[in-house]
Protein backbone atom coordinates (compact mmCIF):
# COMPACT_ATOMS: atom_id res chain seq x y z
CA UNK A 1 0.00 0.00 0.00
CA UNK A 2 1.30 3.42 -0.82
CA UNK A 3 0.60 6.28 1.52
CA UNK A 4 1.08 9.92 0.73
CA UNK A 5 0.34 11.29 4.15
CA UNK A 6 3.32 12.24 6.30
CA UNK A 7 5.04 9.38 8.05
CA UNK A 8 3.75 8.73 11.50
CA UNK A 9 5.00 6.03 13.79
CA UNK A 10 2.64 3.33 12.64
CA UNK A 11 0.74 2.02 15.60
CA UNK A 12 -1.69 -0.73 14.95
CA UNK A 13 -5.00 -1.19 16.56
CA UNK A 14 -4.33 -3.93 19.03
CA UNK A 15 -6.64 -6.79 19.87
CA UNK A 16 -8.88 -5.02 22.31
CA UNK A 17 -8.87 -1.40 21.32
CA UNK A 18 -10.95 -1.57 18.22
CA UNK A 19 -13.12 1.23 19.49
CA UNK A 20 -12.26 4.21 17.36
CA UNK A 21 -13.25 6.80 19.94
CA UNK A 22 -10.24 6.08 22.11
CA UNK A 23 -8.09 5.90 19.01
CA UNK A 24 -9.05 9.47 18.14
CA UNK A 25 -7.73 10.57 21.50
CA UNK A 26 -4.49 8.71 20.90
CA UNK A 27 -4.17 10.25 17.46
CA UNK A 28 -4.58 13.72 18.95
CA UNK A 29 -1.33 13.05 20.78
CA UNK A 30 0.45 11.44 17.83
CA UNK A 31 -0.38 13.78 14.99
CA UNK A 32 1.49 17.06 14.70
CA UNK A 33 -0.19 20.37 13.98
CA UNK A 34 1.78 20.80 10.75
CA UNK A 35 0.30 17.57 9.39
CA UNK A 36 -3.27 18.88 9.51
CA UNK A 37 -2.90 22.69 9.14
CA UNK A 38 -3.53 24.62 5.94
CA UNK A 39 -0.04 25.55 4.74
CA UNK A 40 0.85 28.83 3.04
CA UNK A 41 -2.28 30.76 3.99
CA UNK A 42 -3.22 34.08 2.42
CA UNK A 43 -1.47 36.79 4.44
CA UNK A 44 -1.77 40.57 4.53
CA UNK A 45 0.27 43.46 5.83
CA UNK A 46 -0.78 45.87 8.56
CA UNK A 47 -1.03 48.90 6.27
CA UNK A 48 -3.58 47.38 3.89
CA UNK A 49 -7.03 49.01 3.91
CA UNK A 50 -10.01 47.18 5.43
CA UNK A 51 -11.77 47.56 2.04
CA UNK A 52 -9.11 45.22 0.65
CA UNK A 53 -9.70 42.73 3.49
CA UNK A 54 -13.38 42.63 2.55
CA UNK A 55 -12.48 41.91 -1.08
CA UNK A 56 -9.92 39.22 -0.21
CA UNK A 57 -12.26 37.44 2.17
CA UNK A 58 -15.02 37.47 -0.42
CA UNK A 59 -12.88 36.30 -3.34
CA UNK A 60 -10.89 33.64 -1.46
CA UNK A 61 -13.86 32.60 0.68
CA UNK A 62 -11.88 32.80 3.89
CA UNK A 63 -12.88 34.17 7.26
CA UNK A 64 -9.51 35.22 8.65
CA UNK A 65 -5.92 35.95 7.69
CA UNK A 66 -2.61 36.35 9.52
CA UNK A 67 -0.89 39.73 9.30
CA UNK A 68 2.85 39.52 8.67
CA UNK A 69 5.75 41.92 8.57
CA UNK A 70 8.93 40.63 6.92
CA UNK A 71 7.80 37.02 7.37
CA UNK A 72 7.12 37.55 11.06
CA UNK A 73 3.61 37.18 12.43
CA UNK A 74 2.36 40.38 14.07
CA UNK A 75 -1.41 39.96 14.16
CA UNK A 76 -4.53 38.33 12.80
CA UNK A 77 -7.60 39.77 11.14
CA UNK A 78 -10.89 37.89 11.23
CA UNK A 79 -14.38 38.30 9.88
CA UNK A 80 -15.49 39.49 13.33
CA UNK A 81 -13.00 42.39 13.06
CA UNK A 82 -14.36 43.15 9.61
CA UNK A 83 -17.92 43.29 10.96
CA UNK A 84 -16.86 45.75 13.69
CA UNK A 85 -15.29 47.87 10.97
CA UNK A 86 -18.41 47.70 8.80
CA UNK A 87 -20.59 48.84 11.72
CA UNK A 88 -18.35 51.91 12.00
CA UNK A 89 -18.44 52.37 8.18
CA UNK A 90 -14.68 52.57 8.45
CA UNK A 91 -13.50 50.55 5.42
CA UNK A 92 -10.80 53.12 4.62
CA UNK A 93 -9.00 52.38 7.91
CA UNK A 94 -5.84 50.26 7.87
CA UNK A 95 -5.82 46.70 9.14
CA UNK A 96 -3.72 47.56 12.19
CA UNK A 97 -6.65 49.48 13.65
CA UNK A 98 -8.88 46.41 13.79
CA UNK A 99 -6.54 43.39 13.87
CA UNK A 100 -5.71 41.41 16.99
CA UNK A 101 -2.11 42.16 17.91
CA UNK A 102 0.20 39.37 19.12
CA UNK A 103 -2.31 36.59 18.56
CA UNK A 104 -2.14 33.17 20.21
CA UNK A 105 -0.08 30.76 18.12
CA UNK A 106 0.76 27.06 18.02
CA UNK A 107 4.00 25.45 16.93
CA UNK A 108 4.07 23.20 13.89
CA UNK A 109 5.58 20.29 15.79
CA UNK A 110 3.16 20.52 18.71
CA UNK A 111 0.76 17.59 18.95
CA UNK A 112 -2.77 18.36 17.82
CA UNK A 113 -4.01 17.98 21.39
CA UNK A 114 -2.12 21.16 22.36
CA UNK A 115 -3.98 23.11 19.71
CA UNK A 116 -7.27 21.62 20.89
CA UNK A 117 -6.55 22.77 24.43
CA UNK A 118 -5.76 26.25 23.15
CA UNK A 119 -9.00 26.43 21.15
CA UNK A 120 -10.88 25.58 24.32
CA UNK A 121 -9.05 28.02 26.60
CA UNK A 122 -8.86 31.00 24.21
CA UNK A 123 -12.14 30.51 22.32
CA UNK A 124 -10.47 31.75 19.11
CA UNK A 125 -11.64 30.37 15.76
CA UNK A 126 -8.25 29.96 14.14
CA UNK A 127 -4.65 29.72 15.24
CA UNK A 128 -1.64 30.83 13.21
CA UNK A 129 1.02 28.09 13.10
CA UNK A 130 4.66 29.10 13.49
CA UNK A 131 7.97 27.25 13.29
CA UNK A 132 10.71 27.32 15.92
CA UNK A 133 11.97 30.68 14.61
CA UNK A 134 8.51 32.19 14.99
CA UNK A 135 7.88 32.39 11.24
CA UNK A 136 4.38 31.76 9.97
CA UNK A 137 4.02 28.37 8.27
CA UNK A 138 0.27 27.83 8.23
CA UNK A 139 -3.10 28.36 9.79
CA UNK A 140 -5.21 25.96 11.79
CA UNK A 141 -8.96 25.73 12.39
CA UNK A 142 -10.95 23.14 14.32
CA UNK A 143 -12.20 21.93 10.94
CA UNK A 144 -8.61 21.20 9.87
CA UNK A 145 -8.15 19.07 12.99
CA UNK A 146 -11.35 17.11 12.43
CA UNK A 147 -10.44 16.42 8.81
CA UNK A 148 -6.89 15.42 9.74
CA UNK A 149 -8.03 13.05 12.47
CA UNK A 150 -10.66 11.43 10.28
CA UNK A 151 -8.12 10.88 7.54
CA UNK A 152 -5.59 9.32 9.90
CA UNK A 153 -8.27 7.20 11.49
CA UNK A 154 -9.45 5.91 8.16
CA UNK A 155 -5.92 5.09 7.12
CA UNK A 156 -5.23 3.28 10.39
CA UNK A 157 -8.42 1.37 10.14
CA UNK A 158 -7.87 0.40 6.54
CA UNK A 159 -4.32 -0.82 7.15
CA UNK A 160 -5.39 -3.09 9.98
CA UNK A 161 -8.58 -4.12 8.18
CA UNK A 162 -6.65 -5.11 5.07
CA UNK A 163 -4.20 -7.08 7.22
CA UNK A 164 -6.99 -8.80 9.05
CA UNK A 165 -8.95 -9.46 5.89
CA UNK A 166 -5.99 -10.97 4.09
CA UNK A 167 -4.95 -13.10 7.05
CA UNK A 168 -8.43 -14.26 7.93
CA UNK A 169 -9.01 -15.54 4.40
CA UNK A 170 -5.56 -17.03 3.98
CA UNK A 171 -6.64 -20.62 3.46
CA UNK A 172 -9.77 -20.01 1.46
CA UNK A 173 -8.37 -19.96 -2.06
CA UNK A 174 -5.70 -22.57 -1.58
CA UNK A 175 -6.63 -26.08 -2.50
CA UNK A 176 -4.80 -29.03 -1.05
CA UNK A 177 -5.53 -32.15 0.94
CA UNK A 178 -4.26 -30.39 4.00
CA UNK A 179 -3.21 -26.74 4.10
CA UNK A 180 -1.25 -25.21 6.94
CA UNK A 181 0.83 -22.20 7.81
CA UNK A 182 4.03 -22.68 9.78
CA UNK A 183 5.60 -20.00 11.96
CA UNK A 184 9.10 -20.53 13.36
CA UNK A 185 10.89 -18.57 16.04
CA UNK A 186 14.45 -19.10 17.32
CA UNK A 187 14.70 -18.39 21.03
CA UNK A 188 18.06 -17.55 22.61
CA UNK A 189 19.00 -18.95 26.01
CA UNK A 190 19.17 -16.32 28.73
CA UNK A 191 17.64 -13.60 26.55
CA UNK A 192 15.24 -12.23 29.13
CA UNK A 193 14.99 -8.85 27.43
CA UNK A 194 13.19 -10.33 24.45
CA UNK A 195 11.35 -12.97 26.41
CA UNK A 196 7.78 -13.11 25.20
CA UNK A 197 8.36 -11.44 21.86
CA UNK A 198 7.71 -14.60 19.85
CA UNK A 199 4.56 -15.35 21.83
CA UNK A 200 3.28 -11.83 21.25
CA UNK A 201 3.78 -12.27 17.52
CA UNK A 202 2.06 -15.64 17.54
CA UNK A 203 -0.89 -14.24 19.46
CA UNK A 204 -1.19 -11.30 17.07
CA UNK A 205 -0.97 -13.56 14.02
CA UNK A 206 -3.77 -15.74 15.34
CA UNK A 207 -5.98 -12.74 16.09
CA UNK A 208 -5.47 -11.48 12.57
CA UNK A 209 -6.31 -14.86 11.16
CA UNK A 210 -9.65 -14.69 12.86
CA UNK A 211 -9.00 -16.66 16.05
CA UNK A 212 -11.38 -15.85 18.89
CA UNK A 213 -9.91 -13.87 21.82
CA UNK A 214 -10.13 -17.00 23.99
CA UNK A 215 -8.16 -19.10 21.51
CA UNK A 216 -5.57 -16.35 20.99
CA UNK A 217 -5.20 -15.99 24.76
CA UNK A 218 -4.84 -19.72 25.42
CA UNK A 219 -2.28 -20.03 22.66
CA UNK A 220 -0.44 -16.92 23.85
CA UNK A 221 -0.15 -18.13 27.42
CA UNK A 222 0.97 -21.63 26.45
CA UNK A 223 3.68 -20.41 24.06
CA UNK A 224 4.78 -17.69 26.49
CA UNK A 225 5.39 -20.21 29.29
CA UNK A 226 7.21 -22.47 26.84
CA UNK A 227 9.25 -19.55 25.48
CA UNK A 228 10.31 -18.56 29.01
CA UNK A 229 11.28 -22.17 29.68
CA UNK A 230 13.61 -22.09 26.67
CA UNK A 231 15.16 -18.84 27.90
CA UNK A 232 15.49 -19.99 31.51
CA UNK A 233 16.50 -23.62 31.22
CA UNK A 234 18.23 -24.41 27.92
CA UNK A 235 21.94 -24.30 27.20
CA UNK A 236 21.67 -23.12 23.60
CA UNK A 237 18.12 -21.90 23.28
CA UNK A 238 15.55 -23.61 21.14
CA UNK A 239 12.82 -23.29 18.56
CA UNK A 240 9.11 -22.58 18.69
CA UNK A 241 7.25 -23.93 15.71
CA UNK A 242 3.58 -23.20 15.32
CA UNK A 243 1.56 -24.94 12.65
CA UNK A 244 -1.74 -23.27 12.01
CA UNK A 245 -4.46 -25.21 10.26
CA UNK A 246 -8.06 -24.07 9.98
CA UNK A 247 -9.25 -26.52 12.62
CA UNK A 248 -6.22 -26.86 14.89
CA UNK A 249 -3.06 -25.20 16.13
CA UNK A 250 -0.06 -27.42 16.78
CA UNK A 251 2.77 -25.94 18.79
CA UNK A 252 6.12 -27.67 18.91
CA UNK A 253 8.83 -26.36 21.22
CA UNK A 254 12.19 -28.10 21.16
CA UNK A 255 15.75 -27.60 22.29
CA UNK A 256 19.04 -29.44 22.33
CA UNK A 257 19.64 -29.61 26.02
CA UNK A 258 20.22 -30.09 28.82
CA UNK A 259 16.92 -31.98 29.05
CA UNK A 260 14.75 -32.79 32.03
CA UNK A 261 15.93 -35.42 34.49
CA UNK A 262 12.52 -36.44 35.75
CA UNK A 263 9.65 -35.47 33.46
CA UNK A 264 6.96 -36.68 35.87
CA UNK A 265 8.40 -34.56 38.67
CA UNK A 266 8.71 -31.53 36.36
CA UNK A 267 4.99 -31.74 35.67
CA UNK A 268 4.14 -31.49 39.38
CA UNK A 269 2.74 -28.07 40.38
CA UNK A 270 5.30 -26.13 42.40
CA UNK A 271 8.32 -28.16 41.34
CA UNK A 272 11.06 -25.94 39.95
CA UNK A 273 14.77 -25.95 39.31
CA UNK A 274 14.93 -22.25 38.51
CA UNK A 275 17.66 -20.03 39.95
CA UNK A 276 17.12 -17.18 42.38
CA UNK A 277 17.64 -14.68 39.55
CA UNK A 278 14.84 -16.23 37.53
CA UNK A 279 12.56 -16.23 40.56
CA UNK A 280 13.21 -12.53 41.03
CA UNK A 281 11.79 -12.03 37.56
CA UNK A 282 8.54 -13.58 38.72
CA UNK A 283 9.13 -16.95 37.08
CA UNK A 284 10.30 -20.31 38.25
CA UNK A 285 7.41 -20.99 40.61
CA UNK A 286 6.97 -24.42 39.09
CA UNK A 287 3.66 -23.52 37.49
CA UNK A 288 4.73 -23.13 33.86
CA UNK A 289 3.99 -26.64 32.61
CA UNK A 290 0.84 -26.77 34.72
CA UNK A 291 -0.36 -23.54 33.14
CA UNK A 292 0.43 -24.87 29.69
CA UNK A 293 -1.53 -28.06 30.27
CA UNK A 294 -4.52 -25.96 31.30
CA UNK A 295 -4.42 -23.93 28.07
CA UNK A 296 -4.06 -26.67 25.50
CA UNK A 297 -6.15 -29.69 24.55
CA UNK A 298 -3.27 -32.11 24.13
CA UNK A 299 0.18 -31.82 25.63
CA UNK A 300 3.09 -34.18 25.31
CA UNK A 301 6.45 -33.66 27.00
CA UNK A 302 9.42 -35.80 26.06
CA UNK A 303 12.92 -35.29 27.30
CA UNK A 304 16.19 -37.11 27.41
CA UNK A 305 18.73 -35.87 29.92
CA UNK A 306 21.79 -34.66 28.05
CA UNK A 307 19.97 -34.60 24.71
CA UNK A 308 17.10 -32.17 24.86
CA UNK A 309 13.41 -31.61 25.36
CA UNK A 310 10.43 -31.59 23.05
CA UNK A 311 7.09 -30.18 24.12
CA UNK A 312 4.18 -30.75 21.77
CA UNK A 313 0.84 -29.07 22.22
CA UNK A 314 -2.39 -28.95 20.29
CA UNK A 315 -5.40 -26.68 20.46
CA UNK A 316 -8.49 -27.79 18.57
CA UNK A 317 -10.83 -25.25 17.05
CA UNK A 318 -14.55 -25.67 16.82
CA UNK A 319 -16.13 -25.59 13.40
CA UNK A 320 -17.39 -22.02 13.83
CA UNK A 321 -14.02 -20.85 15.19
CA UNK A 322 -11.68 -21.99 12.44
CA UNK A 323 -8.88 -19.64 11.43
CA UNK A 324 -7.94 -18.43 7.95
CA UNK A 325 -11.30 -19.36 6.48
CA UNK A 326 -13.00 -16.00 6.74
CA UNK A 327 -14.65 -16.35 10.14
CA UNK A 328 -14.48 -12.99 11.85
CA UNK A 329 -13.11 -13.01 15.39
CA UNK A 330 -15.96 -12.93 17.88
CA UNK A 331 -15.47 -11.43 21.28
CA UNK B 1 -14.69 2.40 37.16
CA UNK B 2 -12.59 4.44 34.75
CA UNK B 3 -8.84 3.88 34.69
CA UNK B 4 -8.38 7.60 35.34
CA UNK B 5 -10.26 7.21 38.65
CA UNK B 6 -7.94 4.39 39.64
CA UNK B 7 -4.93 6.58 38.90
CA UNK B 8 -6.46 9.33 41.03
CA UNK B 9 -7.39 7.07 43.96
CA UNK B 10 -3.94 5.51 44.01
CA UNK B 11 -2.21 8.87 43.67
CA UNK B 12 -0.59 7.25 40.68
CA UNK B 13 1.93 8.45 38.15
CA UNK B 14 1.31 7.42 34.54
CA UNK B 15 4.59 6.36 32.94
CA UNK B 16 3.41 6.23 29.32
CA UNK B 17 3.87 9.43 27.38
CA UNK B 18 0.53 9.12 25.65
CA UNK B 19 -2.18 6.81 26.75
CA UNK B 20 -5.92 6.90 27.03
CA UNK B 21 -7.06 6.71 30.66
CA UNK B 22 -10.76 7.04 29.92
CA UNK B 23 -11.30 3.33 29.56
CA UNK B 24 -13.66 1.28 31.66
CA UNK B 25 -12.04 -1.24 34.00
CA UNK B 26 -14.00 -4.28 35.14
CA UNK B 27 -11.85 -5.36 38.02
CA UNK B 28 -8.37 -6.09 39.27
CA UNK B 29 -5.98 -8.75 40.44
CA UNK B 30 -2.67 -8.68 42.28
CA UNK B 31 0.32 -11.00 41.95
CA UNK B 32 4.10 -11.02 41.85
CA UNK B 33 4.38 -14.40 40.25
CA UNK B 34 3.95 -14.16 36.52
CA UNK B 35 2.73 -17.74 36.30
CA UNK B 36 0.01 -16.83 38.79
CA UNK B 37 -1.02 -13.93 36.60
CA UNK B 38 -1.17 -16.21 33.57
CA UNK B 39 -3.11 -18.83 35.47
CA UNK B 40 -5.59 -16.83 37.44
CA UNK B 41 -6.24 -13.34 36.16
CA UNK B 42 -9.26 -12.86 33.96
CA UNK B 43 -9.26 -10.75 30.79
CA UNK B 44 -9.59 -6.94 31.02
CA UNK B 45 -8.32 -6.66 34.58
CA UNK B 46 -5.90 -4.19 36.13
CA UNK B 47 -2.81 -5.95 37.43
CA UNK B 48 -1.20 -4.73 40.66
CA UNK B 49 2.33 -6.01 41.04
CA UNK B 50 5.67 -5.37 42.67
CA UNK B 51 7.63 -6.64 39.68
CA UNK B 52 8.87 -4.15 37.13
CA UNK B 53 10.89 -6.01 34.51
CA UNK B 54 9.73 -6.11 30.86
CA UNK B 55 8.22 -9.56 31.44
CA UNK B 56 5.42 -7.88 33.36
CA UNK B 57 4.31 -6.15 30.16
CA UNK B 58 4.65 -9.33 28.11
CA UNK B 59 2.67 -11.26 30.69
CA UNK B 60 0.01 -8.55 30.67
CA UNK B 61 -0.28 -8.83 26.89
CA UNK B 62 -0.68 -12.60 27.01
CA UNK B 63 -3.27 -12.48 29.76
CA UNK B 64 -5.21 -9.58 28.19
CA UNK B 65 -4.50 -7.34 31.16
CA UNK B 66 -5.85 -3.81 30.64
CA UNK B 67 -3.35 -1.84 32.74
CA UNK B 68 -0.40 -2.42 35.08
CA UNK B 69 -0.01 -0.73 38.48
CA UNK B 70 3.44 -0.92 40.08
CA UNK B 71 3.23 -0.63 43.86
CA UNK B 72 5.60 0.96 46.40
CA UNK B 73 6.64 3.83 44.07
CA UNK B 74 8.64 1.42 41.96
CA UNK B 75 10.28 2.96 38.93
CA UNK B 76 10.72 0.32 36.24
CA UNK B 77 13.75 0.10 33.92
CA UNK B 78 13.50 1.91 30.57
CA UNK B 79 12.99 -1.38 28.72
CA UNK B 80 9.75 -1.94 30.60
CA UNK B 81 8.47 1.57 29.92
CA UNK B 82 9.46 1.32 26.26
CA UNK B 83 7.66 -1.98 25.81
CA UNK B 84 4.53 -0.66 27.53
CA UNK B 85 4.72 2.37 25.26
CA UNK B 86 5.06 0.27 22.09
CA UNK B 87 2.28 -2.08 23.06
CA UNK B 88 0.02 0.70 24.37
CA UNK B 89 -0.42 -0.86 27.79
CA UNK B 90 -0.94 1.74 30.54
CA UNK B 91 1.84 1.60 33.15
CA UNK B 92 1.12 3.34 36.45
CA UNK B 93 3.30 3.75 39.53
CA UNK B 94 1.67 4.24 42.95
CA UNK B 95 3.33 5.18 46.26
CA UNK B 96 1.04 2.77 48.16
CA UNK B 97 2.16 -0.73 49.09
CA UNK B 98 0.45 -3.76 47.62
CA UNK B 99 -1.85 -4.30 50.61
CA UNK B 100 -2.99 -0.71 50.82
CA UNK B 101 -3.38 -0.23 47.06
CA UNK B 102 -5.57 -3.33 46.84
CA UNK B 103 -7.56 -2.16 49.86
CA UNK B 104 -8.24 1.25 48.37
CA UNK B 105 -9.50 -0.19 45.10
CA UNK B 106 -11.52 -2.92 46.79
CA UNK B 107 -13.18 -0.38 49.06
CA UNK B 108 -13.95 1.80 46.04
CA UNK B 109 -15.98 -1.10 44.69
CA UNK B 110 -13.62 -2.62 42.13
CA UNK B 111 -14.36 -6.29 41.47
CA UNK B 112 -11.95 -9.14 41.94
CA UNK B 113 -10.86 -10.63 38.62
CA UNK B 114 -8.74 -13.40 40.06
CA UNK B 115 -10.08 -16.89 40.09
CA UNK B 116 -8.88 -19.76 42.18
CA UNK B 117 -6.33 -21.95 40.47
CA UNK B 118 -7.56 -25.49 40.69
CA UNK B 119 -6.56 -28.57 38.77
CA UNK B 120 -9.72 -28.31 36.72
CA UNK B 121 -9.64 -26.86 33.25
CA UNK B 122 -10.33 -23.22 34.03
CA UNK B 123 -10.22 -22.05 30.48
CA UNK B 124 -13.53 -23.44 29.37
CA UNK B 125 -15.58 -20.42 28.52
Amino acid sequence: MTEQTPLRKSSLISDQEAENITRVEELAYEIKVQEVMTPNPITMTASVKMQEVLEQFRVARISGAPIVEEGRLIGIISIEDLIRCLIQSDLQAEIQKYMTHNPFTVKGDDPVVEALKMFVSTKVGRLPVVNKEGQLIGILTKGDITRGLLKALQQDYQTEEVRRYRASHLFEDIESERTSLILRYNIKAGDFTHGGEASSKIKRALSRMGASPQIARRCGIATYEAEMNLIIHTTEGGVIRVEIEPHQISIDVYDSGPGIKDVELAMKPGYSTASEKVRELGFGAGMGLVNISRCVDIMKLESVWGKGTRLRMKIFLKKEDTVGEGHAAKS
Amino acid sequence: MKLSEIVQKLNGKVLNSKINLEIEVNGAGAADLMSDVLASIQPQAVLLTGLCNPQVVRTAMMADVLAIVLVRSKMPPVETVQLAENESIPLISTPYGMFEACGILYEAGLNCLERPVSDQDCFAS
